[in-house]
């Protein structure tokens, strides 16, 4: 061993700084997401003041709230190498379902009734996550293939029961709408309560194992069936936990929108897989953090704002939305090309 | 098993590990026969054998990825049986892959640990704890790897460090390295050897499988030669000889090439200066027509890489390819067919035939444009193509509508063989073309090569085999990392010529 090591330094030197490039690219990614935004809002506040006043900042949290919640379950799913397509149905169902149990409880505490609502949506949503989870995993269907499916049956359910009805606001108790609408100096007490989740399931990914082991599986299959990781068992619960997360954001869909009718939601999981690519989870799974998702959740809606405020036309948001998913998808494959190519580059060199 | 490392009365000492009477088949092929394998404490046990001789399957079973047919695998005195490769893992059974499988997203230390990261309260990663026990396995080993850094970019080298850390963490004490030494520089060869060296010493049974002979008379105290399948020899390295050792390898006379030098045409493959970066570098050479050159080198010389810029699978960043007077358009496999270029590759399951589809399908496949009618392809047509082409290659197989996945590998070889020679290719490129294949199958394959290369046919060969490569090639080009560093005519060529000049020592003696 000592007569290796004159030997060895050599080589180690170059690679340490190559090791440092690494790692700032990986932090680069968060950190990138933190700079757009904030260019973003010192850039629009320019052009119109009225962006940072509390109303304006009020209503873009509260847009965030319901999508940030949903990328967490997503981001889960996604690091795992799966995909979620189901979670706007699973919302749009756990709405109405939830929304119409205020309808069977006359006479009860609005307190009770609320608390019932939230336990019957997320029943809603975990019934879907477990539907979901079990095909992907005991029936071993890509997992895209599944919640596509799951997204029109879902989707399919809602419409048959609703019919051509809807729920309307005032069939909702009044403290039900405060959920959404009660806020401390403009910031929602939901935007805190959705950051307080998302720092739990932060906290989870990174310091418990089965959290660690999302990511192994999503970083190396077959690696993490080899090193005796319990794939199946891991991925159903992401599942699980992505349709229980969407349920609940369907009972605060019902709490912010009142009216709904079996379109609710729909469309809504492209925006939410939207915000967790731009926030830097890689699509084939692996790498990111929930929140760079939730992050990416917060820089998409502020665009959406953005947009608005400076008069643009809505027209054109969705097209911007779209731009910036290439944008965020581009410029991670430009690092990650860099990076590879100057290892590549730094062997050549050393064999020569 | 408190003796010294090197007692006399070996025969008294209980071996760690002990595998029994092992007996495995896959299909027709037997690929280990009654072999027992005894490991000891404190000893590194070097496994030598020819490719196909049994070396990988004899690992997959110890790694508990393939249970054998007959025989026990026994540990510490105990009978285990090894259902899969977490049950080896508890038995202490530690296997280290010439190319390790890791996780490129977690870093160095989340590598080794993950699935059993050390917990504080409430079950939560205790990251000091996994920090300080990396550091520590590294100090051990003597290396300096960032356990923070993420496994994406490490050499293999520094994987195979990544392995061994998880083997120490894991207390094995049972260690199996796969050739680890195959795809490693000199220094980093010098470094593992240090790290097996410490390994032994602290009291773990190594075992480690290389083809380079020197090493395993620098590191191992017992050997084990094995050749098709059985075993040769065990026993004790002192009073061995490389002479000794290379004989119980092969078994046999070494055939001298029968066939005399083929009369050699024009050039068919001109390559000139192809470069592709951090692949290969700089490789210029000419195949003429009639002629069969080998590219001979370790695995991940970049020989495969070349032959897959050639033939446009990958692109190349520099340099050009001529056939038959014509430049080759750069990435397009279907230009490269257009010229008459043929490839065989080295992965003749997922790459070379379609499984499912029948015998006479895959034959025909590359030569469906000239056997169409009108737009439709004939079965008919299809079938006495395929039946003139079995009868050539005298392909052994029960009805050809079969599935291509019934055959033995010799003759699923033939197969994509008859697949390419029905478009009359000017230049073949074959890829490892006898792996894994019995030997009298790879007699045939060889006087095939032989025979087309006497029809005019210029044919690239890529194999690690030696003695294939001495056998059936007019030139021998061998590389190493990425660069063509020499050229052997057929007269000059010996295997320890060509040992040398693929592991550097060419080099290094001349500087």
């Amino acid at each position: 061993m000592t007569a290796a090591s004159p030997a060895e330094r050599a080589p180690s030197a170059g690679r340490i700084r190559t090791d440092r490039l690494i790692d700032i690219a990986y932090r680069l990614r968060a950190f990138g997401i933190v700079a757009a935004l904030a260019i973003l809002i010192v850039v629009t506040s320019i052009v119109q003041p009225r962006f940072l006043s509390g109303q304006e900042v009020n209503i873009v949290l509260g847009n965030t709230s319901i999508l940030a919640l949903l990328t967490l379950g997503e981001a889960m799913v996604i690091i795992s190498r799966n995909v979620d397509l189901s979670v706007g149905s699973v919302l749009g169902l756990s709405a109405f379902v939830s929304g119409s149990t205020f309808g069977h409880l006359h006479g009860v505490p609005t307190g009770v009734a609320i608390l019932v609502a939230f336990l019957v949506g997320i029943g809603v949503g975990a019934a879907c996550g477990i539907v979901n989870g079990a095909l992907t995993t005991i029936g071993r269907v890509p997992s895209l293939v599944v919640t596509l499916a799951t997204l029109y049956i879902i989707r399919g359910i809602d419409i048959l029961i609703i019919g051509g009805g809807q729920v309307v606001a005032s069939s909702l108790p009044d403290s039900f709408f405060q959920i959404s609408l009660r806020n401390f100096h403009n910031v929602p007490y939901l935007t805190m309560a959705v950051a307080v989740v998302i720092g739990i399931g932060a906290y989870y990914m990174r310091s418990y194992r089965s959290g660690r082991d999302l990511y192994a599986i999503g970083s190396n299959p077959d690696a993490a069936r080899l090193v005796g990781i319990p794939s199946g068992r891991r991925v159903f619960t992401a599942f699980v936990l992505s349709g229980s997360i969407a349920g609940a954001a369907g009972v605060l869909w019902a709490s912010k929108y009142g009216t709904l009718d079996s379109t609710a939601g729909s469309g809504y999981e492209l925006q939410v897989i939207a915000a967790v690519v731009i926030g830097g989870v890689a699509i084939f799974g692996g790498s990111g953090s929930v929140i760079g998702a939730a992050l990416g959740a917060l820089l998409l809606s502020t665009i959406l704002a953005a947009l608005y405020v400076g008069g643009v036309s809505p027209f054109w948001t969705q097209a911007i939305a779209g731009a910036m998913i290439l944008v965020a998808i581009t410029i991670d494959r430009l690092i990650s090309l860099q990076l590879t190519a100057a290892l590549r580059r730094r062997r050549s060199r050393e064999s020569t | 098993m408190s003796a010294p490392a090197r007692t006399p009365a070996v025969e008294e000492r209980i071996p760690v590990l002990s595998l029994q009477h092992a007996s495995k088949a896959f299909g027709a092929v037997q690929a280990l026969e009654d072999v027992s394998i005894d490991l000891f404490a404190g000893e590194v046990h070097g496994l030598v054998g020819e490719n196909g001789a049994g070396k990988s399957t004899l690992v997959k079973i110890l790694a508990g990825v393939h249970p054998p047919d007959t025989g026990s695998i026994v540990v510490g005195g105990l009978p285990v049986f090894l259902a899969g490769p977490a049950d080896a893992r508890d038995s202490g059974i530690a296997i280290i892959y010439q190319e390790p499988i890791l996780f490129p997203d977690l870093t160095v230390e989340e590598n080794i640990f993950i699935g059993r990261q050390p917990l504080t309260t409430g079950r939560r990663i205790d990251r000091h704890a996994m920090r300080s026990h990396v550091m520590e396995v590294f100090q051990r080993l003597g290396v300096r790897l960032d356990p923070g850094r993420i496994a994406r970019g490490l050499s293999i080298a520094e994987q195979q460090i990544v392995e061994i850390g998880k083997a120490l963490s894991l207390d094995a004490k049972i260690i199996v390295m796969d050739e680890p030494t195959a795809a490693l520089s000199a220094v980093e060869v010098a470094r593992l050897f240090g790290v097996v060296d410490s390994l032994r010493a602290s009291g773990a049974a190594v075992l480690f499988i290389s083809h380079r002979l020197e090493e395993i008379f620098q590191l191992c105290q017992r050997v084990t030669v094995l050749r098709d399948g059985r075993l040769v020899l065990s026993r004790e390295l002192e009073g061995l000889t490389a002479d000794d050792l290379v004989r119980a390898m092969v078994g046999r006379e070494i055939v001298e090439r029968e066939s005399e030098q083929q009369a050699v045409g024009g050039t068919v493959l001109l390559v000139e200066r192809l470069t592709r970066e951090g692949f290969f570098t700089d490789v210029s050479f000419e195949v003429k027509a009639g002629e069969i050159v080998a590219l001979a080198g370790l695995v991940g010389a970049g020989r495969s890489e070349v032959a897959c810029a050639i033939f446009g699978i990958d692109s190349y960043d520099a340099g050009s390819v001529t056939v038959n007077g014509r430049g080759l358009r750069r990435g397009s496999p279907t230009a490269a067919m257009s010229a008459g270029v043929g490839l065989v590759p080295e992965d003749r399951r997922q790459q070379g035939l379609v499984m499912d589809l029948s015998i006479s399908r895959n034959v025909a496949l590359a030569s469906l444009g000239r056997l169409q009618r009108f737009g439709f392809i004939l079965s008919s047509s299809e079938r006495r193509f395929a039946e003139d082409w079995a009868v050539r290659l005298r392909l052994r197989y029960g009805r050809l509508s079969d599935a291509a996945n019934s055959l033995s590998g010799g003759n699923q070889q033939k197969v994509v063989l008859a697949k390419w020679l029905g478009r009359q290719p000017t230049l073949l490129i074959v890829d490892e073309p006898t792996r894994g294949i019995d030997i009298a199958t790879k007699a045939e394959v060889h006087r095939l090569l032989d025979e087309l290369a006497g029809q005019g046919v210029a044919i690239l060969m890529i194999s690690s085999e030696l003695p294939e490569v001495l056998h059936v090639a007019d030139r021998i080009l061998v590389m190493r990392e990425g660069r063509l560093i020499t050229e052997f005519t057929h007269a000059e060529a010996t295997e320890e010529r060509i040992v040398a000049a693929a592991t550097g020592q060419l080099e290094e003696g001349a500087a």
